[in-house]
């Protein structure tokens, strides 16, 4: 659908071409069966570490101008992190497409079995704006690992890194198979009203219902990584220096706290809290010196509207002299100093969605046991830290809190550790990813049975009797005994 | 029939949810003694639930046992037995890098979740998801279908005696009451039944982000090569019983039609005839070996898909129906046309349609150009058709050489894709299905990489680098300055 803008024909993205993409994949994914190929996903993935490798530079530099993010952050975290969930999926493909041998018992004997993984088909995956390429990048690599044909919707909120990811992915990877659809609110609704074998969105809770609304149409099973507040309980008798230099990291050295798992806001108590907030200032000075507005070594806030809306949370008269640190403001260069607000009530703005960044809430309570209401009395979050040596504690929590991941002792870090299934629960997401879990996300584990002719057993057919039934009775019970006292009885009624 | 009051729903559910956070579901011994009492209200039950069954279905008992008592008992007595290590906390490996962190997973209870049944095998896909349900430790609402009222019934009253209700409850009613639950928070909801209500679960489902399990339908194809003589009657066998033997074909996993060459087609339908009398005797309908229809409307149903005139004209045994009886003996069409109703909605009775195609590796095309089915047959000696058929057609699963018996299998996750439906269940898959997994990770005090922290500079990054590579040797070199960055200095 192309209309005319002045003198310039635009080609905007509409239904048509949203149908038109998806059938094309079709007959990529199904007819041709290219992406199923082990050699078409081992040189996918390839060409991404590859992509990664040679275009480190451009990256960073589409990250600075979206959200001005540190160089380190844009190598790391989302770079490296991508570069090491290839080498995991090109380390372990073979184990992971290998069919799973399943145990066999009585009712189905003779018999064997397997469960076969196959890519689901064509898989949508929308991704978010603040690791615009990690959230874009690490689920594609777990579509491709599961032979899926993939089309990837970068957030426009970043625009840079979605025109690089365009750029790169059709320069790198298999345009026929892999594709590139930027755009915004129309072109993520065309894309949607189309039907797909799986979609996988990263974003917040409201567009989140809009994609899950959208697959219900046609059935289609989605991931959703989402959000929430992730909360950080800070016990005393711990050490408090390492404690806060990892909450540091967690919160503002992730994206200038706009990170799905940055901790939200602490819950520690009344006595420890000015221990607590004097050594955060400690640290907080200690890595980005005086000058917090304007250190490089924080990101920006990504935009106008999430800086007025980040404004209202400090403006909210609730916590009006609840600033004890930082508190700066630059609207111009969309830049907030690390904030901590001490003893805000639960009923401010602040406490009462995702901070989604730099301001640091801290509530006091009587004893560290209550931080359990608090929590549980909010929706699951994605994440949920906790600083402690009490050994009763920590189990408590573990066991007791329910979020996708908990990390005791540190924050964040279960993003970077593949062998744990990263994902939400409840408000915060459905379904999870990362290393194996990528690729059973986007796999159908089909169950196989093989049966041979031999084996027939009569008592299965009608015509019904009781001898049947009996018999039906023993062998499922699996008593030896009763299958010899039904067949001694025989058909005796 | 009895109704639920839906003005109590919403405090009702809380008490529940109130429940679940008093932990109590999560306790093994909570898990055991509903497991327990679930296998002694299917032991001591057995008569009623036969009783309910010919009320409701005409089914006969040995179906009735194969089908729902029987893989019920199986399924309760696998879950007690692996039901501590489902439990159980699975370590994780962490890199070396991680020194001094832990990582595991723990599976825990969703919370308080919605099992929505249907009404083919009212005892069967009530409870086999609530055996899930109790082993992940959740509380939970059961809403049996109202078409099989009286089982629905035996469910509502007597199955609350041996449970704790509590944490477990039963809801009658119909599509009101249904739709009333739909809107309540819920944080799973598993449901067996159509495509198009289970179109409207999800979109209900969204309100509140509900992940679900939908256990639909779709035309299960069984695809017949050419077989000796003695095979060839057991697949016949087997698919017959398929059809005709379970719920007179209202089954989900049903053969829905058959796949074969034109030039076996005559001789296939002949010895159909003769199969098909050994088990149903010349008079079916007094054969006491065939559930009736369930219902007028799908009667109805049922009644114009055969009165398709073409259809009728291409019907080569049975078709006979009693109305008043529900009654519809084992039909064979041969060859209705494509287009035909009888071939573009899933069946859902005792009607068996037989495609013919040239090629039998046709069939491929044929599966593949129409909704994938929950459940794909194919009998067949030919070892690399078997290859092409598993790789290049998809389906909920796949049974070779014989039909429906998946169903029993504990090992093997049930369940559909595209319209057949969302998530699979049975065994370990019933426990997966209704738990979270909860990543947790512990880390000690000790060992902080310095250089994870800012200022950021470019001996950090190689640092970092070399870390997440496992490259312990060049971050060796780079600690003891032996290695220049890479990076401007």
């Amino acid at each position: 659908m192309a209309t005319t803008i002045g003198e310039k024909k635009v080609t905007v993205f509409g239904e048509e071409e949203a149908k038109q993409l998806v059938n094309e994949l079709r007959v990529v994914a199904y007819d041709s069966g290219r992406t199923r190929s082990y050699s078409w996903r081992v040189t996918q993935l390839k060409n991404i570490v590859r992509m990664c490798d040679d275009s480190e530079k451009e990256v960073v530099e589409a990250l600075y101008k979206d959200l001005a993010k540190p160089e380190l952050e844009g190598t790391l975290y989302e770079l490296g992190m991508i570069k090491n969930a290839c080498k995991v999926a090109l380390k372990e493909l073979k184990n992971w497409i290998r069919p799973e041998k399943a145990k066999t018992s009585l009712t189905t004997f003779p018999s064997s079995a397997e469960i076969v993984s196959e890519p689901f088909g064509i898989v949508l995956i929308i991704s978010a704006w603040n690791y615009p390429f990690l959230l874009s990048i690490d689920p594609v690599i777990g579509a491709i690992a599961a032979g899926n044909a993939v089309v990837l919707k970068p957030s426009e909120l970043a625009p840079a890194s979605s025109s690089l990811l365009a750029k790169l992915f059709a320069q790198y990877l298999d345009t026929s198979a892999i594709k590139v659809v930027e755009g915004a609110v129309p072109e993520t609704s065309a894309l949607l009203e189309q039907k797909w074998d799986k979609i996988m969105y990263t974003g917040n809770g409201r567009v989140g219902r809009i994609v899950m609304a959208a697959a219900a149409k046609h059935l289609t099973p989605v991931i959703m990584e989402l959000g929430g507040k992730c909360p950080a309980v800070v016990d005393s008798d711990i050490n408090l220096q390492v404690a806060m230099r990892r909450l540091i990291a967690g919160k503002w050295g992730c994206n200038n706290g706009q990170a799905c798992i940055s901790p939200d806001y602490i819950l520690t108590t009344k006595d420890y809290a000015p221990k607590l907030v004097d050594a955060l200032k400690t640290e907080l000075e200690r890595f980005y010196g005086k000058n917090q507005l304007e250190s490089k070594d924080l990101s920006r806030i990504v935009n106008s509207n999430h800086f007025a809306r980040l404004s209202k949370l400090l403006d909210d008269e609730k916590v009006s002299g609840k600033i004890v640190y930082g508190g700066e403001k630059d609207e111009e260069k969309l830049r907030i100093a690390p904030t901590i607000l001490l003893d805000v009530p639960r009923d401010s703005l602040i406490m009462s969605e995702e901070i989604f960044g730099p301001l640091l809430p801290i509530l006091m309570l009587n004893n560290i046991d209550e931080s359990f209401d608090v929590i549980n009395s909010g929706t699951k979050p994605l994440a949920a830290y906790i600083f402690t040596n009490n050994k009763k504690l920590k189990e408590k929590f573990v066991m007791s809190v329910s979020a996708g991941g908990i990390v005791v002792n540190d924050t964040t870090i279960h993003l970077a550790v593949h062998t744990v299934p990263f994902g939400g629960v409840g408000e915060s997401g459905m379904g999870s990813y990362h290393g194996k879990f990528s690729f059973d996300a986007f796999s159908h584990k089909k169950a196989v049975l093989y049966r041979s002719f031999i084996g027939d057993a009569a008592l299965r057919y009608p015509p019904y009797t009781g001898f049947k039934l009996r018999m039906m009775k023993a062998l499922m019970g699996g008593s030896f005994l009763a299958i010899l006292r039904a067949l001694f009885r025989g058909s005796k009624p | 029939m009895a109704r639920y009051d839906v003005k109590t729903l919403g405090s009702d559910l809380e008490d529940m949810r109130d429940y679940f956070r008093s932990g109590k579901t999560k306790d093994w011994e909570w898990r055991n003694a509903q497991l327990k009492g679930l296998l002694s209200f299917l032991k001591q039950n057995e008569a009623q639930i036969f009783q309910a069954l010919k009320d409701d279905l005409g089914k006969p008992q040995v179906e009735a046992y194969r089908d729902e008592i029987g893989t019920l008992v199986k399924s309760v007595r696998f879950a007690v037995k692996e039901l501590k290590g489902w439990m159980s906390s699975k370590g994780a490996k962490m890199p070396k890098v991680a020194l001094l962190t832990s990582g595991e997973v723990v599976p825990e209870p969703l919370g308080l979740v919605l099992i929505i049944s249907s009404w083919n095998f009212p005892f069967g896909v009530s409870l086999e998801p609530l055996i899930g349900a109790i082993a992940a430790g959740n509380t939970m609402v059961l809403k049996p279908s109202e078409l099989a009222p009286a089982c629905a019934s035996v469910l509502a009253n007597v199955l609350p005696t041996y449970l704790d209700k509590k944490g477990v409850r039963i809801i009658q009613g119909g599509p009101e009451v249904g739709e009333k639950l739909l809107q309540q928070k819920w944080d799973k909801i598993f449901f067996t039944g159509s495509v198009r209500v289970g179109k409207l679960v999800m979109a209900a489902a969204v309100e509140h982000l509900t992940p679900v399990v939908l256990e639909l339908g779709g035309k299960c194809p069984a695809v017949l090569d050419s077989l000796a003589p003695w095979p060839m009657k057991v697949a016949i066998n087997r698919i017959l019983v398929s059809k005709f033997g379970t719920c007179g074909g209202q089954a989900c996993i049903a053969v829905d039609y058959v796949l074969v060459e034109k030039r076996l087609a005559s001789s296939l339908v002949e010895l159909i005839k003769v199969l098909v009398k050994d088990m149903f005797g010349e008079k079916p309908r007094e054969s006491n070996s065939l559930t009736r229809i369930i219902s007028k409307q799908h009667f109805s149903r049922l009644k114009s898909l055969l009165n398709d005139p073409e259809v009728k004209a291409s019907v080569v045994y049975g078709g006979s129906m009693d109305e008043e009886h529900l009654f519809i003996e084992p039909t064979i069409i041969l060859d209705p046309p494509l287009n035909s109703q009888i071939m573009t909605e899933e069946v859902f009775g005792p009607l068996l349609p037989i495609i013919t195609l040239e090629k039998i590796e046709d069939s491929i095309n044929f599966i593949n150009a129409r909704p994938k089915p929950l459940a794909l047959y194919a009998f067949t000696k030919n070892q690399s058709f078997s290859k092409r058929i598993l790789s290049e057609t998809s389906s909920g699963s796949v049974v070779f050489n014989d039909a429906n018996i998946q169903y029993c299998a504990d090992t093997l996750p049930f369940g559909g894709i595209g319209e057949s439906g969302i998530g699979s269940y049975h065994g370990k898959y019933s426990f997966d299905t209704f738990s979270h997994y909860k990543a947790i990770l512990r880390r000690s005090y000790f060992t902080d990489f310095w250089y994870r922290f800012p200022p950021w500079n470019y001996r950090k990054l190689l640092l970092f680098e070399a870390t997440y590579h496992f490259d312990y040797i060049t971050l060796l070199l780079v600690i003891l300055g032996l290695k220049r960055s890479r990076y401007r200095c």
